[in-house]
């Protein structure tokens, strides 16, 4: 296939989609899945047959729409008009959706979203531009929104300093968490000597509470086949793989399916688009471990090994996977690389804020009234994307805190709600971007049992290479829990810190390095809560349960509370 | 598993050739070509068929693969996909992640150990039930979520979680899972 025949696909699917009078989308996406979308999609198709009305009306799946916690989500496309999206749909309300697009009506009982509703108005997409309006499993529909036109521009028109100047031009930074400026990591890895270079899509999406990769895998397979071979083309790599975290089993087998199908096209493999470029993709499955979000772990993994992290530098864009330059991305930040191609460094620059440009995903999720998968610009309030987006607390409760990062992040209180969510402003208060889960916590969170819940995790997840990631993480857990539980020493508090401190200072890598961070962030705006829980052994939040009885100290004495009996020898 | 008689330093264990799934993990490991780095590959397709990793069945991928069995051990051992152990019949996977931690799910997992005499990691005694926690499965929209057989349902309560794990158990055979592998089955697992 070269770029002319590309074209003719595109514009005979847009043909297609153009002559049908209506298509009726239905989210396929796991939480739609598991709140019944199959039966939805099923009495559709059985109801467009039945009615002889498949030459006019569609009835595709489609990947993840959004707003989650309100489906099924059904959304119909009629010719001419504005899109609607209805939500919690049941096989017959689909089916009466159907007959009110027939017979040109607003069906009498569904619930239709209004499509000036906040939660669609405050976002841009460009990550999830397609997910929830194409099916993932058609190559030709990606290619219908203009799929794979960046890589043709690329490979034909671009040398691979181009790509990469295009992309330290856009200013685009590592959306895994770090930050890190991708133009510059991409540029190592070009200029890294090498006759074998590879590509990695970090997909082991492990924070809990965070699925925007899982999303777009599902959704949108082929934006991440083509953000790795664009890369691929700018680093000289022609083998890349995406490692699928081993929890996402429907995201593996959408992008199985689009590998294969963008092979049979010629999109991917040898000559890719008659160039003289070739890549192949193969797809690496986890096997649920944490901390193989690290990218040298990542890379161990990949290799068939136990996901240990090791030294750098050097980094892996310099030695890497068999010790070949390695230039590794998140899922998300491939996603973007087709767009920044497609339409420019200087658009896609002024997105946003100044020093972190482009939009970010979110995966919102907690107590809050819709959850769900969002993208906004760079610099959006917290407050705009609880309240306005998130549609607020429900049940009448209190804002507590947002909490970003998953184990390495930190929580923001109440009255940071007007921090701009981006890389700098984050850090600044104490947290940081992290992949993208923003959990919403009421007033009845307790802060301490949310440091624990991290730690927990954490201690878990410590692949026990280094000392103080896996002796630190579970005696702050022992004391985090006795914290909770009401058998905390005076003393212990200030243990915490110096652990905190310690673990951050000394672990090898990014888990135990950021593994105290809920600790010291929750420490910094909920102290109080931690005096409450060791001076009065009461949980302000009513979350914990006290236990009767102090846990000896040493020499087997119960420590007085009240009294300021020092804690521990040493 | 089958058997466990088997000679070391001979090829395949008597009582792996002779069992059907077997010919699935061998494909797994031409189609790899036998190479080390697909250690991980060949035991999800080994544990995808036998339900989880013997002995024997390590020591085989070892010798195939042409690596110490103590790295298969490691590597088997490392990650919390992997068991070593046989599943129940059935089974029971709560969410323990962040969103589903907010909303109370460690609740549910008490409820289920306490209803079921089962502790979390375990199968019951009577082989019926293994209940287990996973970190997150991405679903956080309908938090709490327990998955059922591969089947998910959200927004759980600990009544509800119990009152569909017992409806499961009544259940004569367990549903195909499509959308979650860790608890993915085939037929013909567990008789």
């Amino acid at each position: 296939m070269n770029p002319a025949d590309l074209h003719a696909m595109a514009r005979e699917e847009q043909a297609r989609q153009e002559a049908l009078r209506c298509r009726i989308m239905v989210c396929a996406g796991t939480p739609c899945l598991s709140a019944g979308a199959l039966a939805v999609l099923d009495a559709l198709r059985q109801a467009v047959e039945e009615s002889r009305l498949d030459a006019e009306i569609e009835a595709v799946s489609t990947g993840c729409m959004g707003p989650c916690s309100r489906g099924p989500l059904v959304k119909v496309a009629v010719q001419g008009k504005p899109e609607i999206v209805y939500e919690r749909v049941t096989p017959e309300l689909a089916r009466q959706i159907l007959y009110s697009v027939v017979k040109g009506r607003r069906p009498p009982t569904a619930s239709p979203l209004p499509p000036d509703h906040p939660y669609f108005t405050r976002q841009m997409k460009i990550v999830l531009a397609n997910c929830g309006s194409i099916d993932p499993e058609r190559i030709e529909e990606y290619v219908a929104t203009g799929g794979y036109d960046a890589l043709a521009h690329a490979l034909h028109e671009m040398t691979p300093e181009d790509v990469c100047r295009e992309i330290s031009a856009s200013g685009l930074r590592g959306r895994g968490g770090a930050g890190y400026p991708a133009g510059v990591k991409w540029n190592l890895a070009r200029k890294a000597p090498g006759e074998r270079k590879y590509v990695v899509a970090n997909g082991d999406e492990g924070d809990p509470g965070a699925y925007m990769d899982r999303s777009v895998m599902e959704s949108d397979p082929h934006r991440i086949l083509e953000g790795m071979a664009i890369a691929g083309y700018a680093i000289g790599a022609d083998q890349g793989y995406i490692y699928v975290r081993g929890e996402y089993y429907l995201a593996g087998r959408r992008l199985e399916a689009a590998i294969r199908d963008a092979e049979r096209k010629g999109l991917l493999g040898s000559r890719v688009l008659g160039s003289n470029f070739s890549f192949r993709i193969d797809i690496r499955t986890g096997a649920g471990a944490f901390v193989c979000g690290e990218e040298t772990s990542l890379m161990a993994s990949i290799m068939g090994r136990r996901g240990q992290p090791w030294h750098r530098p050097p980094y892996p864009a310099q030695r890497g996977l068999w010790g070949c330059p390695t230039l590794i991305n998140n899922v998300e930040t491939l996603a973007t690389v087709p767009a920044i191609i497609g339409r420019g460094a200087t658009w896609y620059a002024g997105i946003g804020s100044t020093r972190s440009p482009g939009t970010k995903v979110y995966a919102l999720a907690g107590q809050v009234e819709t959850a769900g998968l969002i993208e906004v610009p760079m610099g959006t309030t917290l407050r705009e994307v609880v309240f306005d987006i998130g549609g607020g607390i429900p049940g009448g409760k209190r804002f507590k805190a947002a909490q970003s990062g998953g184990p390495s992040g930190g929580c923001i209180p109440a009255e940071h709600l007007d921090t701009p969510l981006d890389y700098e402003s984050m850090e600044r208060i104490g947290t940081i971007m992290g992949s993208g889960g923003l959990i919403i916590m009421d007033e009845t969170s307790c802060m301490p049992d949310v440091a624990s819940f991290f730690l927990d995790f954490c201690r878990d997840e410590s692949c026990g290479k280094c000392i103080p990631c896996r002796v630190g993480s579970m005696e702050m857990h022992r004391l985090l829990r006795r914290i909770t539980s009401g058998t905390a020493w005076p003393d212990d508090l200030r243990r915490l810190e110096e652990l905190c401190d310690l673990m951050g200072a000394t672990s090898l890598c990014g888990l135990g390095q950021t593994a105290p961070n809920p600790v010291v962030s929750t420490l910094r705006y909920f102290r109080h809560e931690y005096e409450a829980h060791i001076r009065e052994r009461r949980c302000p939040a009513g979350r914990c349960t006290m236990a009767a009885e102090q846990e000896p100290g040493p020499g087997g004495k119960a420590l007085l509370h009240a009294v300021g009996v020092p804690g521990e020898v040493g | 598993m089958n058997s466990t008689d088997n000679s070391p330093g001979k090829g395949t264990p008597d009582g792996l050739a002779a069992d059907p799934r077997f010919k699935v993990v061998e494909r797994t490991l031409k189609q790899y070509q036998y190479r080390a780095d697909a250690l991980l590959e060949v035991l999800h397709v080994a544990q995808e068929t036998f339900g989880c990793l013997s002995d024997e069945l390590m020591t085989h991928v070892a010798r195939q693969l042409r690596v110490p069995p103590s790295r298969v051990y490691g590597v088997a051992t490392f990650y919390h996909f992997f068991t070593l152990e046989a599943r129940g019949e059935h089974s029971c996977v709560v969410c323990t992640g962040t969103a589903c931690y907010v909303k109370r799910s460690a609740e549910i997992v008490t409820r289920l150990e306490n209803e079921f005499d089962v502790k979390a990691g375990k199968t019951t005694a009577d082989g019926k039930l293994t209940l287990s926690t996973v970190r997150c499965l991405g679903s956080c929209g309908l938090a709490p979520i327990v998955v059922l057989d591969g089947e998910t349902v959200g927004r759980c309560t600990p009544d509800s979680a119990a009152a569909a794990v017992r409806v499961m158990l009544a259940e004569k055979s367990p549903a195909r899972a499509e959308t979650v592998r860790p608890v993915r089955r085939r037929k013909g697992e567990g008789q």
